[in-house]
């Protein structure tokens, strides 16, 4: 074997990984560290989290959501975990076995809800029915469910997965539109509000590969594979051709979506309360069904399975042939 | 060396040592979206690797939103 040139910026040991946005090297022992300030640090700035909170973790068995709660525990918080069986074939079973061996050898709970065990549809029949792309589909559902999940089972905070490059994208396809409501919307904390929990997004000051390396490094096992119904979605586009601007100008990412947190965010906010841009929280009510907010009579989630469990169940290859290329 | 690639997962053959940063290149793989693994553990750009190392080349973007 032949040792890495590089040497880790605090100890000057053997590096592991090269992070060219803080133009350093780390060992192992050091890159968990910085990992670790930037979790505290998304935390303390925006007031995410306190040790006394009962906190629920969306976990999908990949590895940003694995990351997320193997960190919560590790700087001691509260935190159990949430998986939504989705029916998508193959890759739901295995991402579910990701999710229950990561709990069972941390001895932490893992709260299970399926889809199709409990309300009678999968991902790709919700698709197939409603019309939507199998990513909208999903998202509703997962959205729906973490909530009530959240609520029923009393949690003060949910907290997702989500990363640099995950609130870049976002925030790409938002700005390419300049969908204002959105944009006023985009934000780390969501805070409780009208039968919604408060969700809290800690790795919002880390990027994907960075997520990746920490459970590379913590021994965490987790679904490599890409979900077989994201294929060609305009998210990964968008994360695409931020990673090559990335490469040419390390920083990029971060620079783009933590500064427009700092400089853009209270702007839309302040616009939001004189008035001059849509809040998107008018008129909720209980949905009719379930009693969830929504500003129609029924909300999207009931909706998707009214249209769902009705018709049966479709295999994962019809959506996919039929979802690619119009997203 | 002995290469692993995911999503699909594969298997190629590379002969003669290179360092990471240009196996990458070679395989037209961005950096950013990609971590490489040698025999078990990370390595950075600039690791030399050898004729008989075992690589993994994992991505490391996810879909979604």
């Amino acid at each position: 074997m032949v040792a890495a040139a590089s040497k880790c910026r605090v100890c000057r040991g053997p590096a592991i990984i090269d992070l060219p946005r803080h133009n350093a090297h780390f060992c192992a022992e050091h890159f968990l560290d910085l990992v670790r300030r930037q979790v505290m640090k998304a935390i303390d700035k925006f007031d995410m989290l306190a040790k006394t909170d009962r906190v629920l973790v969306a976990v999908s068995g990949g590895k940003d959501s694995l990351a997320v709660w193997d960190l919560l525990i590790d700087l001691g918080y509260q935190a159990d975990g949430l998986y939504v069986g989705l029916g998508i074939g193959d890759y739901s079973d295995t991402s579910a076995e990701y999710a229950r061996r990561f709990a069972s050898e941390r001895g932490l709970k893992l709260v299970e809800i399926s889809l199709r065990g409990e309300y009678g549809y999968d991902v790709p029949t919700a698709a197939k029915a409603t019309k939507r792309v199998p990513c909208s589909a999903c998202g509703i559902s997962k959205r729906h469910l973490f909530d009530k999940a959240a609520l029923d089972g009393g949690y003060n905070v949910l907290v997702t997965g989500h990363n640099l490059d995950d609130e870049a994208a976002v925030l790409f396809g938002n700005t390419l539109r300049w969908d204002v409501e959105y944009l006023a919307r985009q934000l780390p904390v969501l805070p409780a509000r009208n039968g919604f929990p408060k969700k809290v997004k800690p790795l919002i000051r880390l990027t994907e590969r960075e997520m990746a390396a920490w459970c590379i490094v913590r021994g965490i096992d987790y679904i490599v594979d890409e979900c077989p119904m994201a294929a060609g979605n305009k998210h990964l586009a968008y994360k695409a051709a931020l990673n090559e601007i990335e490469t040419e100008s390390p920083g990029s990412k971060a620079a783009f979506y933590l500064n427009f947190l700092e400089n853009m965010s209270p702007v839309l906010a302040a616009a939001t309360v004189a008035g001059t841009s849509a809040s998107g929280s008018e008129a909720l009510h209980a949905c009719s069904s379930c009693g969830a907010p929504t500003t129609g009579d029924i909300c999207a989630f009931c909706n998707i399975v009214n249209k769902a469990s009705a018709i049966e169940p479709v295999p994962v290859e019809l959506v996919m042939s039929h979802s690619k290329g119009r997203r | 060396m002995k290469v692993l690639l995911r999503n699909p997962a594969r298997e190629i053959e590379l002969a003669g040592r290179r360092n990471v940063n240009a196996l990458l290149a070679e395989l037209a793989l961005p950096r950013e979206s990609h971590l490489v693994i040698r025999n078990g553990t990370l390595v950075p750009g600039d690791a030399e690797l050898a004729a008989d190392d075992v690589i993994e080349i994992r991505p490391v973007i996810s879909g979604g939103s």
